[in-house]
């Protein structure tokens, strides 16, 4: 039997909460969007959040590294802590902030700059290189974490634009390794994709998955079963549950869980 | 069992599918075990044959079963509760399959046994029988009405039928001891015992099963198990 569970259960993290959400209520203007949410984001582990659209997933996320804050009539409530540390106090500097919490969205959005640049814009921007070849080296190693070096080594100048929409999201991912994040968000990272891309996005995250700690939201249930350990399902603003993602998709607790994920409401 | 429906109804359709291939296959080996039965009781070979050519309705069930389960799994990428109700369709009707496969066994044995005098203790075997009868009827009620609390009283109910194996072993190696014109008949007879104890078994497999779908844990304590016959000796009296 042991053998059995060890087979089944893919390597834990280190079990260390990364990130802390406690009682988190966001607004938009009048309307609430999310309802005191307590979720705990663990350290290397990948945390899928999943729910209906307009159910506060992304509004979750976004609040991991304030991107709400460039939302004007956006209010966020509670707290919400990186190694106990709030980031919401006064002395955090948002943009440093979005450094240590990286972030991939939906839709691939390199800069119209070159493949290069788009890699070693972060780094110079936060002052992480001293010299040239030390700025070549860390995107050498951002591209190669990212699984995209052996495609584009050659053509280094070449504008990231032109890259395929999968090619465009790992070299995102490459840009935001590149200024040494610990924590990576992800929005719907392939939902652009086609299912090749897709399935090297989705490896690429299990690889990461050793180094850094990231939460991924997602429209595909089997996106969120095959990447992630743990998984949180939100609805109409409220963290409905959340556990390990085996467990969320072979016995959920709660009927409304159970109800989404078997696809009879949504 | 499902309180709402599918986004999708031809996902429903599926699901539904499965349960009456399900209630098929398990009224189909409930009715080849009581036709045996009575056979053995009866020593009536014509419907001892009857039985024995019926097993293979009960395997093209079992593929039909298994062929939708693997197309719905494909297809419709089932989670929580569907994905479990879902496997445990395939492994019911795999046990299902086993008991027809039994039921058979027994039809055989019982068509040689018709050949010689009939001996008292079969009367003890065809009380096991209905033992075991009763469980299956019960374990396959709960499994269509999705009766878990039933399925762990037939769980628990197994035990006796273990005990009543072991001294039908007990007496039945008696009786051969005591004239060795016994033996072929009584070996006949204590393999149909095994059978129906290993349908018992089976039984017990399904309300497992049941209790897993419907609860989504495993019955995780040990099966209460009766005197086994495993480790008996019977020595003749020096």
């Amino acid at each position: 039997m042991a053998a059995v569970e060890q087979v089944v259960q893919s390597e834990p993290g280190t079990g260390r909460v990364k990130m802390r959400g406690d009682n988190v209520r966001v607004y938009y203007g009048e309307k609430q969007a999310l309802f005191d949410v307590n979720l705990d984001i663990y350290e290397r582990e990948v945390t899928a959040l999943i729910g209906p659209s307009g159910c506060g997933k992304s509004t979750f996320l976004r609040c991991l590294n304030r991107m709400n804050d460039v939302v004007e009539i956006c209010r966020v409530e509670g707290s919400i802590t990186m190694d106990g540390q709030d980031i919401y106090a006064k002395d955090v500097d948002p943009v440093h902030l979005r450094a240590q919490v990286g972030m991939v969205f939906q839709k691939p959005n390199p800069f119209p700059k070159s493949i290069y640049d788009n890699v070693a814009y972060g780094p110079r921007i936060h002052g992480l290189v001293s010299s040239k070849s030390q700025l070549d080296d860390l995107v050498e190693e951002s591209l190669r974490k990212a699984s995209i070096w052996e495609e584009v080594k050659d053509r280094l100048d070449a504008p990231g634009t032109g890259l395929s929409g999968g090619q465009q999201q790992r070299l995102c991912i490459a840009r935001a390794i590149a200024v040494k994040p610990e924590v990576i968000l992800m929005d719907e990272p392939c939902s652009a994709l086609d299912p090749i891309a897709t399935a090297k996005i989705e490896d690429l995250i299990h690889e990461l998955r050793e180094n850094y700690t990231i939460v991924i939201v997602t429209h595909s249930m089997q996106q969120a079963a095959r990447v992630s350990q743990k998984t949180a399902f939100f609805h109409l603003g409220n963290l409905v549950e959340v556990g390990d993602t085996e467990k969320i998709f072979t016995n959920p607790e709660d009927e409304r869980t159970q109800g989404y994920i078997t696809g009879r409401f949504g | 069992m499902e309180s709402e429906e599918h986004i999708v109804t031809a996902f429903d359709d599926e699901l539904e599918k499965l349960t009456t291939l399900i209630s098929q296959m398990s009224g189909l080996a409930e009715a080849q075990f009581a036709a045996v039965m009575k056979a053995v009781e009866s020593r009536n070979d014509e419907l001892a044959e009857q039985v024995r050519d019926g097993d293979k309705e009960i395997d093209d069930l079992e593929d039909q079963i298994e062929a939708l389960a693997v197309k719905t799994i494909a297809l419709r990428q089932p989670m929580a509760n569907d994905l479990r109700s879902i496997v445990a369709s395939m492994k019911t009707a795999a046990d299902i399959e086993r008991i027809g496969d039994y039921a058979k066994n027994i039809a055989k044995r019982t068509i040689v046994l018709n050949q010689v005098p009939r001996l008292p203790v079969t009367r003890s075997v065809m009380r096991m029988g209905q033992s075991v009868a009763e469980m299956m009827k019960d374990v396959f009620d709960a499994y269509l009405q999705g009766d878990a609390e039933k399925a762990i009283e037939v769980w628990e109910a197994d035990e006796d039928v273990d005990n009543h194996y072991t001294s039908l072993f007990r007496e039945l190696l008696t009786y051969m001891m005591e004239d060795p014109r016994h033996i072929s008949p009584c070996t006949h007879l204590l393999f149909i015992a095994k059978n129906i104890e290993r349908m018992g078994d089976l039984c017990t497999n399904v309300a497992e099963t049941l209790y897993y779908r419907e609860k989504g844990v495993r019955l995780s304590q040990t099966r209460p198990k009766g005197n086994s016959a495993n480790q008996m000796l019977v020595e003749p009296d020096a």
